[in-house]
């Protein structure tokens, strides 16, 4: 038997391919200040895809595979803007962005409305009355049209990041 | 569609910080458009204010109607009132003594 345990989350209801995606307005912060940005004037002054890339927490061990993974297959210079969106406050996130040095931006929702409104809000268990997002991938044009999409099932969960790059379009 | 332009005056400030708090009422007593930027409290920390201004203390404003980059809340006050005031008017006076709440 094993002894570990991958809790299935089931299948999000989020936006898929052809759809809008919501729009929202949040602190977006850079490893130098945070300022409220909303997502449809972003993708709309974006020169190709704008990638939102949801996880945990930052500081946990989920984000950290993720942005590790993104920031070595660079990422940065591959979508038009790589954006996260995780349930940290704005100084939790400088200081996860200043201790890795990752070239991202993301965006403080440390009320997790921003995931729940793309379906891909989770609660934690032992956590009272904490929720962040799943690991979720959303490629949008430049009127949040979504190109493409992957969803964590499981937790944890990743994706196989080739064809991941493949789904959101990115070379 | 066309996008609203971005606020033509920038205000880097500190959370909590009593001079900025002093400029964020101003800019609202005179409606002014402007976008916040957040800092941190660590002076080496603010490189972006730095760069803007030469100096590490927030207040700092850019306005760019005017093209003026400003830092020390006295003398951000002064610029706002005497730029976007109403110095001029005959009641500004009276208005202005009571008006400190």
């Amino acid at each position: 038997m094993p002894e570990f345990d991958v809790v299935e989350l089931g299948p999000a209801d989020h936006p898929e391919p052809g759809a809008a995606a919501p729009d929202f307005t949040r602190p977006l912060v850079t490893d130098e200040f945070w300022e409220d940005r909303t997502l449809s004037r972003l993708a709309n002054e974006t020169d190709g895809p704008t990638v939102l890339v949801f996880t945990p927490m930052t500081g946990s061990f989920l984000a950290t595979y993720v942005w590790d993974e993104l920031a070595e297959r660079n990422w940065d210079d591959r979508a038009g803007r790589v954006v996260g969106v995780t349930a940290s406050t704005p100084y939790g996130i400088k200081r996860f962005l200043d201790d890795n040095e990752y070239p991202f931006a993301f965006f403080a929702d440390p009320s997790n409305r921003v995931a729940a409104s793309y379906g891909v809000d989770h609660d934690l268990d032992g956590m009272a009355g904490i929720s962040e997002p799943r690991v979720a991938f959303f490629a949008l044009d430049d009127d949040r049209t979504v190109a493409g999409a992957w969803v964590a099932t499981d937790w944890p969960d990743f994706p196989d990041y080739d064809a991941l790059e493949a789904e959101l379009g990115l070379e | 569609m066309s996008e609203t332009a971005e606020p033509p005056i920038t205000f880097y400030r500190l959370q909590g910080c009593p001079y900025c708090e002093r400029v964020t009422r101003l800019l609202t007593e005179y409606d002014l458009e402007y976008r916040s930027r957040f800092v941190e409290p660590m002076h080496s920390d603010r490189d972006v204010v730095k760069r803007v201004a030469g100096v590490r203390t927030v207040p700092v404003v850019v306005d760019e109607n005017t093209g003026v980059t400003m830092a020390e809340s006295a003398n951000i006050v002064d610029y706002l009132e005497s730029t976007y005031g109403e110095g001029d008017r005959p009641d500004a006076a009276a208005a202005s003594a009571g008006g400190d709440a």
